[in-house]
Parts: structure tokens; sequence; C-alpha cells
């Protein structure tokens, strides 16, 4: 489904400030496949995400999405079978715009004249109350007075209306309290497989690392340094996945947020 | 005092084409146009220049035309040629002053008096009907509900949506498939057609247009859209809208009185620079007050 080669990225070259963010990185995942990436400050995850989605384009290698070569689409034209949550939860939606008029926009059917209809309406209350955080009978307020939680799911839910090739989640519960990530984490694990969407998700907690999707990216100085999944992941526990990183990387993990969140 | 009234009517009506263009680039696109100066200029010469042609009604499609072509000049400067919206627009400003003067064939000013206007036009559609004194109340007015009119549609469609999108969150609009340098350029064209109208209507309206009837207009509209705001500025697209249409009558009737109280004709744009002024800093002043009432306070206990 998507098709990384050797992609490599260097930020500000020929500077002082000259940083190789990607090198030559290479990734291939298989439709509906769910991979998770850990790694350490810097090491590429968020670059990682941006080179996909077109936010600047890289310096060499290509990009290949759902057999179409988008190493070379303007970002707006990507997103149309690219699906991103970020950790701010203030990103993905209009605060002044209305919960409908932002599903309407999320929505894009009917031509650039067309209304919003009473199907639509209803269909976007369907939606709305399969999140279970009563913005169904909210959707004429303004998105700007709904709490973090409600707009990262509201997002997830614009982002996936019409199911997209790849989901990328960048630290998408990071920002919530851990009942609200909670509640988010299970609505996107029911999104992700109801559309079977080949999902890439980076996260600081090991634990989920290990337990959500079916395969682990660990990622360090613009590199993939370990890619477990089957078996060798089934029975890998936190404490192994950090001495396969020492050896794969050549030095401990460094990432202060992950060491903290409980290993 | 009547006539006062209505002149302030006429004129808030007038104007508030020009409001109704800055809500949509300034409130909704969240892009300051500075181009407005001249693109009422510029719609004020077309219209008058067609007009004196003989074709009166002819001279508002022209003159919306030829805002278009001025909002999209400005939007191609800001989204395909990287240069920052304030000057782009500044930029466009000073260039339409030479093209204003060059459809006024050179000169700088045209006389409108034995013109047949859409005003003299209303007129005479008008005799012996009970509103046969307010000729120019019906055509502003008029033109100034269909704006409000095309507004609420027009802003409740798809387009429309990701328009207000560009404002509030450009990479929502990025995310949902949609290139914001189109809605940007979209929404200028539209708003400086209203723009171009706005002028057209006024020259017609004054019966001689020169090339400076447009200066510091931008000023006038930003009050009348902030004042607006103030009074009308939480509901619906088409509420909000007609607030912008208040709000410029409000600010005509205002000058009407200062005038009355023998306020020099030429303080006009001072007034208006003011108002402007308050209304965008108050609520900044207003945010930063607990912070210097604190440090008073703490200088104070400190002695």
């Amino acid at each position: 489904m998507l098709k990384i080669s050797h992609i490599s990225k260097t930020f500000n070259p020929g500077t002082v400030n000259e940083k190789k963010a990607l090198t030559d990185l290479s990734l291939h995942l298989e439709p509906g496949e769910f991979a998770t990436i850990i790694g350490s400050n810097g090491a590429g995850k968020s670059t990682l995400f941006n080179a996909i989605c077109g936010s600047f384009l890289t310096d060499t290698g290509s990009i290949v999405l759902a057999g179409q070569d988008i190493t070379f689409l303007p970002d707006f034209r990507r997103a149309r079978s690219i699906g991103r949550l970020f950790q701010d939860p203030m990103r993905g939606s209009a605060p002044g715009m209305t919960i409908e008029e932002n599903l309407a926009l999320a929505a894009g059917s009917g031509g650039w004249f067309s209304h919003m209809t009473s199907k639509d309406r209803r269909r976007f209350r369907d939606q709305l109350a399969m999140l279970e955080m009563g913005l169904e009978d909210r959707m004429k307020q303004p998105v700007g007075l709904l709490s973090g939680g409600q707009r990262q799911a509201l997002t997830l839910l614009m982002a996936t209306m019409n199911p997209p090739s790849l989901l990328l989640l960048d630290e998408h519960t990071a920002a919530l309290d851990p009942g609200t990530a909670e509640k988010v984490l299970k609505v996107t694990r029911d999104v992700v497989e109801r559309h079977h969407i080949t999902t890439l998700m980076v996260t600081h907690n090991m634990q989920q690392a290990l337990e959500l999707g079916s395969r682990t990216l660990m990622m360090d100085s613009g590199r993939i340094v370990l890619d477990v999944k089957g078996e060798e992941r089934a029975g890998m526990t936190v404490a192994d996945l950090l001495a396969q990183f020492h050896v794969n990387a050549g030095k401990a993990l460094d990432n202060d947020r992950i060491l903290l969140s409980g290993v | 005092m009547l006539s006062v009234a209505q002149t302030a009517l006429e004129l808030g009506l007038v104007y508030s084409l020009m409001v109704l263009a800055l809500f949509l680039s300034y409130s909704m696109l969240n892009v300051c146009d500075l181009s407005t100066d001249g693109c009422f200029t510029l719609g004020a010469a077309v219209g008058a220049v067609v007009a004196v042609a003989g074709h009166p009604i002819l001279s508002l499609p022209a003159a919306m035309l030829a805002g278009v072509c001025s909002g999209f000049v400005t939007a191609v400067l800001q989204t395909k040629m990287g240069i920052n919206s304030l000057l782009a627009g500044i930029i466009v400003n000073t260039g339409l002053y030479s093209v204003n003067v060059w459809i006024l064939g050179g000169s700088s000013l045209i006389n409108m008096i034995k013109t047949e206007t859409v005003f003299v036009w209303a007129k005479d559609l008008l005799k012996n009907t009970p509103m046969s004194d307010l000729p120019s109340v019906l055509v502003t007015g008029i033109a100034a509900a269909l704006v409000i009119l095309f507004l609420t549609v027009f802003l409740n469609t798809r387009l429309g949506l990701a328009i207000r999108a560009t404002g509030d969150n450009p990479d929502m609009v990025r995310s949902s498939s949609i290139n914001p340098a189109f809605t940007t350029t979209v929404g200028l064209c539209v708003a400086n057609a209203f723009t171009g109208l706005s002028g057209c209507l006024l020259g017609q309206m004054q019966k001689s247009m020169d090339v400076n009837i447009g200066q510091g207009v931008v000023t006038i509209a930003l009050a009348s859209l902030l004042i607006g705001a103030t009074v009308m500025g939480r509901g619906g697209i088409a509420f909000r809208a007609a607030g912008m249409v208040v709000g410029a009558i409000i600010f005509r009737l205002v000058y009407a009185i200062a005038l009355k109280l023998d306020m020099p004709a030429f303080m006009l744009k001072l007034v208006s620079s003011v108002i402007v002024v308050l209304a965008l800093a108050l609520p900044y002043l207003k945010e930063q007050w607990p912070v210097v009432s604190r440090r008073l306070q703490a200088t104070k206990g400190a002695r």
C-alpha cells in the first residue's frame, strides 16, 4: 500500500545548522497493516510523516501510495488519500465554524456550489453518535467550544470520513488526559478496523507500541533501526525492545517521555 | 434633520457594499486587503466612463468585473509570487492610481450631471409613487440586500465553507484536499467585485467622481465593520452580514451628527482612524490590564 524507497532529507544543507533528518530510509507497508513507530527525540518520526504528506519534497528517493507515485505531488493533492492527526488537537479543525460545517468540508461531497443537505446532516449525526461524546446534539455549535479530546475525536472522524489509503497518527493522544486519551484510542482502533485502513502511528508509550497494531518500528537518526512483526513481536517485552534498540542503534534510548511513561 | 438622516442612510448603504467586501476578505479570509482604496476608485472610474458612454445599467457589472480583475492581481501576488499580503495590497493600490487616471482619459475628474445613471433611471421609475423622494435609498438598499443574500448563500456552499476555513485554519483546508491559494483567490475576486460596485454607485450618486474618491476608504470600511461586529457579531452569516450594513449606517449617522455639532468635514478620516484604533486595541489592552494592575500594586506594596 505504502512504498517508501530510499528517501533522504537534509535541512539547511551547507550551513552550520545542517541537519540530516532522514537518511536513505525505506519502508513498505502492506494494505491494512497497522505499524507503530517509537524513537528518540529528533529521530525523524515527524519528519517522516511530513515527507509522506508533502510538507516538503525529499532530496532523493520516491514515495508510492496505493500504486500512485506521490513523490512530487503538492500536499493538498496528497491529502485526498492521506489522513493525518497531530499531537495538537487544535490543528485539525476550524474553530470559528460549526461542527457540521467542519464535517461538511471534510466530507467534500458534491460540487463547489453544493449545500449541506438533510441527508448529509443525518449521516454526520450518526457518525458523531459513534464517538459517544454527545457531539451529535451540538452540531450547530462552533468547534472552538469543544475540549481537546472532543476536537481530536472530531478530527479523527473528519480524517477518516472518506476512508484514506493511509492514516498517519502523530502522538495524537499525547496531549490528552489519560481517560480521554483512552477513549480517542478506542475510537481510533474501531475506525481503523472498520475501514481496514493502513496506519502508521507514532507513540512514546512502549507498551502501546507493542500492543497496538501488527508491527513495531524504531527510529534513530533518520533511519529505521528496528522492525519487528509476527511471532518475534508477539513474545517481546518492553525490556527486550530497549535491549534490541541498544544493539541496533549503538546507544541507549534517550527519549525522556518514553522513559518516564512507565517502562 | 430628516434630510441629514436620509443622507447618512444613503451613504451608509453605498459604503456598506465595501464593508461587506471586507467582511469576506478581512473577517472570513483573514486577509487585510489594502488594495481596497484603489479598487473602490477603479469601480467608480469604470462605472462613470461606462455610464457617460450611455449604458447606466451596464456600468454596474462593468465596475464589478474591474473589481474582480483587481482582486485577482492582488491574490496572484500573494499566493503565487510569495509577496506578503499587506504589501501585495499596497502595491496594487499604488499601481491602480495610474490605471484609474488612464481609464478617466488622463484627467482626474469626471462630471455626470447630465449623465443617465442608475439613480436617474430609478427616479424616473419612481415618479408619482410614495417612494419618489427616495430613489437613492432604494437603489443602494436593493444592492446591499442582494449582496447580503449572495453572501448568505455563497458562504454556505462547499466553496464558501472552504473560504471561511482558509482564514480560520489553512492547515485544515489543505487536509481537506483544497488548495488555500485557490480559495484565497476566489475570495479576493468576489470581495473586490463588491468594492468596485460600491465605488461605482457612490460616483453615480454624487454625479461626479475624481481620482481621490477612494482615498482612505479602507479605514472607514474597517471602522464600520468593527462597529457592525460589535453590534451584531454573533450568529449566522445572514445576521452578521446584515450587521455590516448596520455598522456602516451607524458610522455615517455618528459622522453626520458630529458635522451638525460643527466638526469640520476634513476630520472624517481622523475620526475613522481613531475608531479603528479603539476597536482593535481595546480587546488587547483589556487582556493586558490584569498584568498592569498587578505590577502597579506590587510597586505600591514595595514603597
